[in-house]
């Protein structure tokens, strides 16, 4: 055999161990995500369990509901305006192209009840409180506080993860009806100041194609969204690693996560909802 | 009783408890020295059934600390974590008072609030305090806050995680004779973790030495001075030379 066939022989058996070793990574790499996707089911299950059964904390609920639906009235309303104002802009620009202005109203009306205003409520959310959830639970971790609930016989599952699931899970289809209102009063305000659209019939359009289907499947999304971001946020905190390193981990994990399920989940659900 | 038997715990390669032996009879004050590190604070955690040890038994009463009932269980113990591990979202008050406001023996709130603010007065702190946040806190004050809310439902059996660290030497005297007070007064079961070797003497029946993962000596405190262990003998006195390495 010539040196030149030896040397090529060698360059292929490395090649071919390359691809072998990026192949293990990846084999690892998957183990490590279904691994995670089971621990994350188990405690969903687990969740749902714990909401059946008490104790439950109300003053905890109550609490929740403040933090998480009341205070993200604010970041859910403005995203919704400019969301709603943004859309009839480009409905209208669009519609243009053939003749088909008048639909401004309803579309703008349809795709902020049926896909944006839960999509964007659920993105607020996750941004705003999956990563509070996660830093604070996390810190609790830490700072032994997890271990202090439970010797004063506690248990974590009942009284911060059910409080924050069930509160997430009530208040953003409520957010969402809030910011699909918003939304479609922004795309009006566009519609009648720059578009040239009248009152009374941008008005008349919206209602009179909105269906009550239309509404509540984008409450139903909205449930699923904060069941999702809450669930994220308090599985993160308690996987937290520790000290500070490990609080900035979790946080981000949640809020990446959640997101990217949430845009999943809205795949799903919109598929579930609305296929032929 | 506490009973532990052979008790080994790991973290990863880090071997921390290699076979852990020891007795605390009812109504006995044992305080555990060791240097840092060494595993103190796993040592108790695993009683609580915080931490599962990877090997051998721990019972209480006969109770496996693992398998028993948990909330009856945990309801004999109070706990001072080394941190204090207060609550920060609630006030100082509803921390001392958290065991009183939940669950079974649930007590009406005012009832409960009276409750911790006599725990605080004991632990040296004024009524004042109770509406404070723990964040409002120096550190010396949380840790007498956690300690109130460890005795705060009158447990059989106490664990002090450094109960005098970072306090005044006034302020260590009252707390030790406190310590005291509550093993022979209400006839409670207390495991103190503590590197003061004042507190050693005021709070202690027994000693029991941790070092290498094992108890290296277990004793009567009177005993500690003449107890001829070379290893003892260097804690306790503080040398730096000795059979115990000072990098660890
Ligand atoms: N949750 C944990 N994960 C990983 N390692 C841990 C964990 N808890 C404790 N350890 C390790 O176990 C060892 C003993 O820790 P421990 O807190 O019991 O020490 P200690 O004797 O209480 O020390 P100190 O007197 O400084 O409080 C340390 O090496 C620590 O890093
Ligand atoms: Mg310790």
């Amino acid at each position: 055999m010539s040196a030149g066939a030896a040397g090529q022989q060698q360059q292929r058996r490395r090649q071919g161990s390359a691809a072998l070793r990026a192949l293990a990574a990846l084999g690892r790499a998957t183990r490590h995500l279904l691994a995670a996707i089971g621990h994350f089911s188990r405690y969903a299950l687990l969740t749902l369990m714990h909401m059946l059964r008490g104790p439950f904390y109300l003053r905890e609920l109550g609490a929740q509901l403040y933090a998480i639906g009341y205070l993200s009235l604010p970041v859910v309303g403005l995203t919704a305006l400019f969301t709603g104002g943004a859309l009839a802009l480009q409905i209208y620009a669009g519609g243009v192209r053939f003749n088909a202005e008048a639909v401004v109203p309803s579309i703008v009306a349809i795709g902020m009840v049926r896909e944006l205003g839960p999509v964007m409520a659920g993105l607020m959310v996750a941004a705003r409180v999956a990563s509070s959830i996660a830093a604070e639970i996390g810190t609790m971790k830490v700072t032994e506080q997890l271990d202090a609930l439970v010797t004063l016989s506690t248990d974590p599952m009942k009284y911060l993860t059910v409080p924050r699931v069930a509160a997430a899970t009530l208040a953003v289809p409520v957010l969402v009806g809030v910011g699909d209102a918003i939304g479609i009063f922004g795309g009006y305000m566009v519609g009648i100041t720059r578009l040239g659209f009248s009152e009374v019939a941008y008005l008349r359009n919206t209602v009179d194609f909105l269906e009550f289907w239309d509404v509540a499947s984008g409450l139903v999304k909205g449930a699923a969204f904060g069941f999702i971001v809450a669930l994220t946020g308090c599985y993160c905190g308690m996987q937290s690693g520790r000290g500070a390193q490990g609080v900035g981990r979790a946080t981000k994990t949640a809020v990446v996560a959640s997101a990217v399920m949430i845009l999943a989940a809205n795949y799903l659900l919109t598929e579930l909802f609305f296929s032929a | 009783m506490i009973e532990l038997q052979n008790v080994h715990k790991a973290f990863g390669r880090n071997q921390v408890l290699k076979g852990i032996d020891i007795e605390v009879a009812r109504g006995e004050s044992l305080v555990v020295i060791g240097g840092s590190g060494t595993g103190k604070s796993v040592l108790i955690k695993c009683i609580l059934g915080l931490v599962a040890p990877d090997a051998g038994r721990i019972t209480v009463d006969g109770h496996d600390a693992l398998t028993a009932e948990r909330t009856a269980f945990l309801a004999r113990f109070g706990m001072l974590f080394q941190g204090g591990a207060l609550f920060d979202s609630l006030p100082v008050w509803q921390n001392v008072a958290f065991r009183l406001l939940q669950g079974r023996g649930k007590r009406p709130r005012d009832a409960a609030r009276d409750t911790a603010i006599g725990k605080l007065r004991r632990v040296g702190l004024k009524p004042e305090v109770a509406d404070l946040m723990p964040a409002e806190l120096s550190g010396g004050m949380q840790k007498r806050v956690g300690l109130a809310r460890a005795i705060a439902d009158d447990p059989e059996i106490i664990f002090f995680d450094e109960p005098t660290a970072g306090l005044d030497p006034i302020m260590s005297g009252v707390i030790n004779a406190l310590i005291r007070e509550i093993v022979d007064e209400m006839g409670a079961t207390a495991i103190t973790i503590t590197h003061d070797m004042r507190s050693v003497r005021e709070i202690a029946h027994k000693v029991a030495m941790l070092h290498g993962g094992v108890i290296r000596w277990h004793g009567p405190v009177d005993r500690i001075e003449t107890s001829g262990d070379p290893y003892l003998d260097q804690f306790i006195h503080g040398r730096a030379d000795g059979p115990i390495e000072s990098v660890r």
